[in-house]
């Protein structure tokens, strides 16, 4: 039987799931991390660096919640700061200059709201990353493992292609902050999880995702086997486009999303 | 005239040096309206008659749409685009419908941003108007692909785009779609800058959320009008995140400057002739042969 929104939304938060870096560790080898912003500082909630796909050099970014208490609490629970999006937006940029594709794993509940991170700029953060991502000169893969919470999830989403997995969601807000606001009740964030239609197989109905992966073996060797493959194969394809038609096509496939006919 | 003159004084650091008001008259028994900056009590007329600020103190009321593109292009100029493309309730969310049908009927706007071509101070440019009376300006599909048509439109045409934002964010009702607009207005944006195209915003009472995150902050020139609060996260869910008090006029267009984030604050008295001399400089901008 199929799993309720909210109780999707519970799945999706859920510490016993595989978090960012398990990810990079699993499917890559020779990860080495960068960090900083050059400018302010390092956001630990945004892991990033080089690491090798199957022999290919690529750029990764992830969102990292924590493992552990002590570990979520240096990791602001996966909450990027303003420097996070402008670290990766340095290492996107990195990766276009020396032609490296880019993959980027999402897992947050939304960008930090913070005293410190609107006086460093979180919206002009996230603005800088929506625009310069667009016509980032490189193929760019995104993968929501956990949480899509809202413009901190889109900052690293701006992708040629966007994976979900099964179990994860994709929300212009969280259901408890909708209901609070709509419906002055928090109690009521089942009900929103389901009106938002936040699940993998809407936002593959709503051509916001490309595919949904399944969440049988997660965690297991073969899972990230298979993931290994498919971004391998995928990013092949993708280097196949001339740099423009990769770019037309990044552009109109946001394009389309809402679009209207009509004067 | 004399009392008229001494009600009109500047008090606002930001008004000194010339701000002229326009002469109006106050009947008695006419209706006021107290300033939420100075508390005093302010005929409807006075404020009327001064771009919708309060003329003891300067305080921006908010206003409608069609006002403040009325206050700001030429007389006569602004011609109308994509004005039939209307929201839809495409996800069945409860209530939506409803909403907007009652905040339609109240602005007697379609959606919450109005687009078109207009000239200021004799410069042709793109314009788009958000307006605060229709859902407080959220960006759902229509305004996303309305300013995303807004900036196409300029990218073909090489004109500049001049934008006011005012807007609660991203509109919920819409779910992922409205979200996606942050990214596909960014994209227009960036597809006309790399034309060498100008485009300036002017930030007005309140732009928060996702229009924070995607067009408002990504102009060439930002301009901000006072006291308007600008942001991401909304003030009271960062006091219930971190549990601390916020500082004083946290988020105020005062406090983006002081941060680096907006080019200039800039009072309506000034607008036209601010927005018209920053178009007169760029006016070979994006030239082809360049």
């Amino acid at each position: 039987m199929s799993k309720s929104a909210y109780e999707k939304v519970k799945t999706a938060r859920s510490n016993s799931r595989p978090t960012g870096k398990n990810y990079v560790d699993s499917i890559f080898t020779d990860f080495i991390e960068m960090h900083g912003d050059r400018s302010f500082g390092d956001d630990p909630a945004i892991v990033g660096g080089i690491a090798s796909l199957k022999g290919m050099p690529v750029t990764v970014i992830a969102c990292e919640k924590g493992r552990d208490a002590k570990e979520r609490i240096f990791r602001n629970f996966g909450a990027p700061n303003p420097e996070g999006y402008r670290k990766a937006l340095r290492l996107m940029k990195q990766a276009e200059k020396f032609k490296r594709p880019v993959i980027c794993f999402v897992d947050t509940s939304g960008a930090f709201c913070g005293v410190g991170a609107e006086e460093r700029g979180q919206g002009q953060a996230i603005a800088a990353n929506l625009m310069e991502m667009m016509t980032l000169k490189t193929p760019v893969i995104s993968i929501v493992i956990g949480e899509g919470g809202s413009g901190g999830a889109l900052a690293l989403a701006v992708a040629d292609r966007v994976w979900m997995l099964e179990n994860s969601v994709y929300s212009v807000i969280s259901p408890e902050g909708c209901a609070s606001i709509l419906w002055k009740d928090a109690g009521a964030a089942k009900n929103a999880a389901e009106s938002l239609k936040l699940t993998a197989d809407d936002a593959l109905g709503f051509n916001v995702a490309e595919r949904v992966i399944e969440e049988k073996n997660i965690g297991k060797k073969e899972f990230y086997r298979d993931l290994r493959e498919d971004l391998y194969q995928e990013i092949e394809r993708l280097s196949l486009l001339s740099e423009e038609e990769l770019l037309d096509n990044r552009y109109n496939r946001f394009r389309r999303l809402g679009e209207r006919q009509g004067e | 005239m004399g009392f008229v003159n001494f009600l009109h004084k500047p008090k606002n650091e930001l008004e000194k040096g010339g701000r002229k008001y326009p002469e109006v008259q106050f009947d008695e028994g006419e209706s006021t309206r107290e300033c939420p900056g100075c508390k005093k009590s302010v005929p409807l007329s006075h404020i009327w008659g001064s771009k919708n600020c309060c003329p003891k103190c300067g305080h921006h009321f908010r206003m409608n749409s069609r006002q403040r593109l009325n206050m700001t292009v030429d007389k006569g100029s602004f011609e109308e685009m994509f004005s039939d493309l209307q929201a839809e309730d495409f996800m069945e969310f409860p209530g939506y419908e409803a909403k907007l049908k009652t905040t339609g009927d109240s602005c007697r706007e379609k959606e919450a941003v109005i687009c078109g071509t207009a000239e200021i101070k004799g410069n042709k440019c793109c314009v788009f108007v958000m307006e605060p009376y229709f859902m407080m300006g959220s960006m759902g599909t229509v305004v996303g692909e309305k300013i995303t048509r807004i900036f196409e439109y300029a990218s073909e045409k090489r004109l500049p785009v001049v934008g006011f934002t005012v807007s609660g964010g991203a509109r919920m009702q819409e779910g992922i779609l409205s979200l996606m607009q942050m990214a596909k207005t960014s994209g227009a944006v960036k597809r006309h800058s790399d034309k060498g195209l100008l485009y300036i915003a002017v930030l007005t009472d309140p732009t928060t959320g996702g229009v924070t995150a995607s067009f408002a902050m990504e102009a060439d020139i930002i301009m901000a009008e006072p006291g308007a609060t600008i942001g991401f996260a909304g003030a009271r869910v960062i006091e219930q995140t971190t549990r601390k008090k916020l500082p004083n006029g946290f988020q105020k267009s005062e406090f983006l400057l002081e941060h680096g984030f907006i080019d200039r604050i800039v009072p309506r008295s000034e607008q036209r002739e601010t927005l018209g001399k920053l178009l007169g400089y760029h006016s070979s901008a994006g030239d082809e042969n360049e």
